[in-house]
């Protein structure tokens, strides 16, 4: 028999089935995808394998023995570690204390100068460097995701759940990461990985199994798909389509200038260096860039969540920095933040609420101060039709909903504001490929009716599929600006990991 | 005048430690995301039966220990209905202070009967440390204090060790700040917070009979004048630390003492002015006077598992 296997697994929310009837199983030393779409109850069926979720009806069984899941306690016992899509991390704790909380090794005095040693250690085993003592509230999202990869790896699990973790990372850190996966693999360790990417999927996985509304739909050999639009299929259910259509930029007036801006990180040190650009209505500026190269800095500048030390920025001719974030957005500013959960929504309130953050005080929202719920409510149906959320109801709290669907609730509240300028980070982390293609869709349609799109993103493949004119972002400086559309991916590549080339090629216009 | 600034600090010191030794206690609490208003009641429990105990026994100490099994078990009741029945944190808390003003009056009528005379306890006497009591001012005020005092001025290393260092002091400064996180490595959240309650109940039964054994020497009704809810503030004032607790609490006893010395001294300050003083500073150091103090982000939330 299977190493894992889950039996009949039904989980009941109220006002949704996320799983139904569902039987997965998974062999010793695998690597075995989880595909479906939003919603689709992926998460819902490692919650349950990982004992944050009891389920309705079903059994686990672990190397031919039942077991009962009712903690992540229990599942720790049993050698099951998860990193979650939602990151767990305290943001007020430190990064090694992040690591090390709840160890079952810890002694009674904690010994974090060792710990930190040994997790360095662990860390730079797959490339990666961190800073142990550094509060994690300091993390950008992308460092996050390596730093709930580490306390995994760390706990030396048997089993590993995988919930998107990919969704931030850059080509270079994935493939890290998958280098690391592969060994994992090798050494016995059985791996369960959930994604939306399908590339990484035929890539890294042995075998795949599809959920599709809470339902099985089947697993499948990796070696017997022929290609990724197969596998799109086989979630979907019907075909896909992969390319988003894109007429050339028709660039209007200045919407966005910035110039020589200048403004420090968290931890206090120089994150933005001269940075000097500018966008036009009706075109996407594209900003590549290796995590951490001073894009969160960046769009927080911009959006009135940072001080900037110098510089001029001006929003349609008006300069920001001394707004408020209120006054940004009243500009004709829409912010799709990096961080859903710290910025993009209020867990405990309602998706109907969640819907009206930016403009409960206007009309038709309310008048003379009392809101009008049942416009609202109207409002609410029609945007989450549109956008395709799926949800039990709008007075779902927002908390309750996927991963996906909340992403694509904040996305669909952003573009329905008919920016002048559009602030995109990660726009469609976490969404499946249709809703990825959908909300890119839309993006270019906001483009295409005037607003300019400052798109940042650490996927290489999104920046240049959407992009106009691209800007690479290294050590807090802008390497390189492109707007070639022949430009190769490798030469951004380049320029991401800090080489110009030396060869000045004529479109290259270097930033002054 | 030299005698006089060492009474003043020994009074200021005397008027802290009630607030101190409870609000160590709270420290605990609040780390662990728990907002202690019950703290007066727990405190009142303590203040109580400390004098009962030290009655029944004849010894401070015994009077000590049994006010803080009370309160400790007050506080089982206060952790069930906020954890478990995950009812708010501030009715509960306002509950158990109403239940402590009632059960106190009552059972002292009871035991003691009314309008009698002041009841024999044995209560605390100051206890001088060879040789450091003699350096003028400082150490007559500093080191001729009770034996408590002593005790819980060693203990404030002792409680940063613990909450800074330790796994234990991991898990409760973990709990108060993202439950979920804790759950899903595996701490189990009811239990830490549990814990984190009922050290709270412990320090407050401890600094109830500090208060009736150590600086009163009698049971009144409504004795408490709001000392729990001030130890709350020390919390908040002393930015979830125990040193910064104990800072806090001797700003509040310094302010506790001028008023008495100038009531004393005759100030031509009507004397309701001068009872303010301790409140005016807990009203300012709640009103984050401070400056920029952020508490647990999981403060006063209860931990609903799926
Ligand atoms: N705690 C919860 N309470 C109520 N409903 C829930 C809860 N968690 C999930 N659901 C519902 O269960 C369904 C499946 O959600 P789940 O998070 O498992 O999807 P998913 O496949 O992980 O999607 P995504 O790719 O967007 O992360 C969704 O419709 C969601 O609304
Ligand atoms: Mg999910």
């Amino acid at each position: 028999m299977a190493y894992l296997e889950m039996k009949q697994i039904t989980k009941v929310f109220p006002g949704v089935v996320a799983n139904d009837n569902i039987n997965f199983s998974v062999e010793k030393g695998e690597i075995h995808a989880l595909l479906g779409e939003n919603g689709a109850g992926k998460t819902t069926l490692m919650n349950i394998l990982y004992g944050l979720y009891r389920q309705t009806s079903g059994e686990i069984w672990i190397n031919d023995k039942k077991v009962a899941i009712t903690s992540p306690k229990e599942a720790i016992d049993l050698g099951i570690g998860m990193v979650h899509q939602h990151f767990m991390l305290i943001p007020a704790l430190t990064i090694i204390e992040n690591v090390v909380l709840g160890m079952k090794e810890n002694k009674q005095i904690l010994d974090l100068k060792r710990a930190a040693s040994d997790v360095c250690a662990e860390a730079a085993k797959y490339d990666m460097t961190i800073d142990p003592f550094m509060e994690t509230w300091k993390l950008s999202v992308g460092q996050q995701q390596r730093l709930e990869i580490i306390k995994a790896l760390y706990r030396g699990v048997k089993l590993l759940i995988l919930d998107e973790p990919t969704a931030v990372l850059t080509p270079q850190e994935v493939s890290v990461f998958f280098t690391m996966v592969r060994k994992l693999s090798e050494e016995g360790h059985t791996v369960i990985f959930i994604t939306h990417k399908l590339p990484e999927v035929m890539q890294l996985c042995g075998r795949c199994t599809v959920l599709r509304h809470g339902k099985l739909e089947t697993t499948v050999n990796i070696n017997d798909v022929k290609n990724k639009q197969e596998l799109a299929r086989l979630m979907v259910g019907k075909d896909v389509e992969f390319s988003v259509q894109k007429t050339p930029a028709v660039p209007g007036e200045e919407v966005l200038s910035i110039k020589n801006l200048n403004a420090r990180n968290n931890k206090g040190l120089p994150a933005l260096k001269n940075v000097s650009f500018d966008v036009h209505a009706g075109e996407i500026l594209g900003v590549a860039g290796v995590d951490g190269n001073g894009q969160s800095e960046l769009v927080e500048c911009l959006t009135g969540l940072r001080k900037i030390d110098s510089g001029v920025i001006r929003i349609m001719g008006v300069e920001i920095p001394k707004l408020a974030a209120r006054t940004i957005l009243e500009q004709g500013v829409s912010h799709i933040p990096e961080d859903r959960h710290r910025r993009g929504m209020l867990k405990d309130m309602s998706v109907k609420e969640n819907l009206i953050l930016m403009n409960y005080f206007k009309e038709p929202y309310s008048t003379k101060g009392f809101l009008n719920w049942k416009w609202i409510s109207g409002y609410a149906q029609e945007l989450c039709k549109e956008f395709n959320v799926k949800t039990p109801s709008i007075e779902e709290k927002a908390d309750k909903l996927s991963g996906g669907n909340q992403q694509k609730f904040i996305v669909g509240r952003e573009l329905e504001r008919k920016p002048k300028l559009l602030i995109a980070m990660h726009p469609d982390r976490g969404l499946d490929i249709g809703a990825t293609k959908y909300i890119q869709s839309r993006i270019v349609a906001a483009r295409d009716s005037g607003s300019a799109v400052l798109l940042v993103s650490t996927e290489l493949d999104e920046i240049m599929e959407l992009s106009d004119r691209i800007i690479v972002m290294y050590e807090g400086g802008i390497i390189g600006l492109i707007d070639d559309p022949q430009v190769t991916r490798e030469y951004i590549g380049l320029l991401m990991a800090g080489t110009r080339p030396q060869d000045s090629l004529e479109w290259m216009s270097p930033c002054p | 005048m030299a005698i006089e600034i060492s009474n003043y600090i020994s009074m200021a010191i005397r008027s802290a430690l009630p607030i101190l030794i409870c609000g160590i206690g709270l420290v605990f609490g609040s780390r662990a995301g728990i907002v202690n208003i019950g703290a007066e009641g727990f405190m009142l429990i303590g203040a109580f039966m400390g004098v009962v105990g030290s009655y029944l026994f004849s010894s401070a100490w015994i009077g000590v220990l049994v006010a803080m099994l009370s309160s400790m078990l007050i506080s089982l009741i206060f952790a069930y209905f906020t954890v478990t029945v995950k009812a708010d944190q501030v009715v509960v808390g306002m509950g158990i202070n109403m239940l402590a003003i009632g059960l106190t009056t009552t059972l002292f009528r009871r035991l003691f009967g009314m309008n009698t005379e002041p009841i024999k306890i044995e209560s605390f006497s100051p206890l001088a440390i060879p040789g450091l009591s003699d350096i003028p001012i400082l150490g007559t005020s500093l080191f001729t204090q009770h034996a408590p005092a002593y005790l819980i001025f060693l203990c404030i290393p002792l409680a940063s060790f613990i909450l800074f260092r330790t796994d234990i002091g991991l898990k409760v400064r973990a709990v108060g700040e993202h439950p979920r996180a804790c759950d899903t490595v595996g701490i189990n959240v009811f239990k830490v917070r549990y814990g984190a309650i009922l050290f709270s109940g412990l320090m407050a039964g401890f600094a109830g009979a500090y208060l009736t054994l150590g600086l009163l020497n009698f049971f009144v009704e409504d004795l408490m004048a709001g000392r729990g809810y001030m130890a709350v503030a020390a919390v908040v004032f002393g930015k979830y630390s125990p040193v910064g607790v104990m800072l806090a609490a001797l700003i509040f006893g310094a302010g506790d003492a001028l008023q008495y010395r100038l009531q004393a001294g005759g100030s031509v300050i009507p004397y309701q002015f001068l009872l303010m003083i301790p409140y005016v500073l807990t009203i300012l150091a709640i009103c984050g006077f401070v400056g920029e103090n952020k508490g647990p982000a999981a403060m006063a939330q209860p931990y609903i598992k799926e």
